[in-house]
């Protein structure tokens, strides 16, 4: 017995609504971090122990500058998508999940672009 | 709707851990661990943005002990998720997915990444001339 309807049948999107697009960005992001975080690795290496200009010049290179701000927009979608799996598969109370789901995301959103300000500003030289 | 013959997931406290099991729970632990270490990573950009004072309170920070420490679990948090990551991947495109796979790539990730971490931390300190 089939109770699904042709259109949602065609859509695929299934009870979920959004088909398995969690799924499939939550590889992608992990996938373009494995070059990513690799290369930010050897890149914070080799500026351990950098004074303020040394730091503010080592950003505002545009290779550097340019990605780190992919990084960090990689990085922070990855992250909200694990930690978002993670509470629904763990919180009961649906209000809990909700309310955990709303601050992780804005924590996400608000952090990533408090970082991406930064990248800009330094890589535009104000301060 | 009938619920409540609807197979469970396993109980934590029930059954022996196991390699698999294990890695599987520090595969979500480091992602924890590394999305609260985002924060790090924004400090640090911030005070570079905000001027030469708050740099060096973050470079205080992050040279203290407790800095190091954080940083040295945050680096075998980061090590441990990329191989584990990659193992996981294999596994969506369908390879490795055996009992003995599964196990073999398990010691695997354990052992490369507590290798890359300590490779990382004696490049690290070698750069800065510590070593």
């Amino acid at each position: 017995m089939n109770l699904r309807s042709p259109l949602g049948k065609a859509r695929g999107l299934g009870t979920a609504k959004s088909g398995t697009n969690h799924w499939w960005v939550q590889r992608l992001t992990a996938i373009g971090l494995i070059p990513l975080s690799i290369w930010f690795i050897i890149e914070i290496l080799l500026a351990v122990g950098n004074d303020y200009n040394e730091a503010k010049e080592f950003i505002s290179q545009p290779f550097t500058a340019i990605l780190l701000i992919l990084f960090i927009v990689l990085t922070f979608h990855h992250a909200q998508l694990g930690l978002q799996v993670v509470v629904e598969d763990y919180v009961k109370r649906k209000s809990f999940e909700i309310g955990l789901l709303i601050v992780i995301k804005g924590a996400a959103i608000l952090l990533s672009l408090t970082a991406l300000f930064a990248v800009l500003s330094i890589a535009f030289g104000g301060a | 709707m009938r619920t409540e013959n609807r197979p469970l997931s396993p109980h934590l406290q029930i059954y022996k851990p196991q390699l698999t099991s294990v890695l599987s729970i520090m595969h979500r632990l480091t992602g924890i661990g590394l999305a609260v270490g985002t924060l790090i990573l924004v400090w640090w950009l911030f005070s570079i943005a905000l001027g030469p004072q708050y740099y060096n309170d973050f470079h205080w920070f992050i040279s203290s002990i407790v800095g190091r420490l954080f940083l040295f679990a945050w680096t075998f948090s980061f090590t441990f998720h990329l191989a584990n990551g990659i193992r996981h991947l294999c596994w969506d495109a369908g390879w490795g997915l055996d009992i003995s796979k599964a196990y073999k790539t398990g010691w695997l990730t354990l052992i490369v990444s507590v290798v890359l971490t300590f490779v990382i931390w004696i490049v690290g300190y070698y750069l800065i001339g510590g070593i």
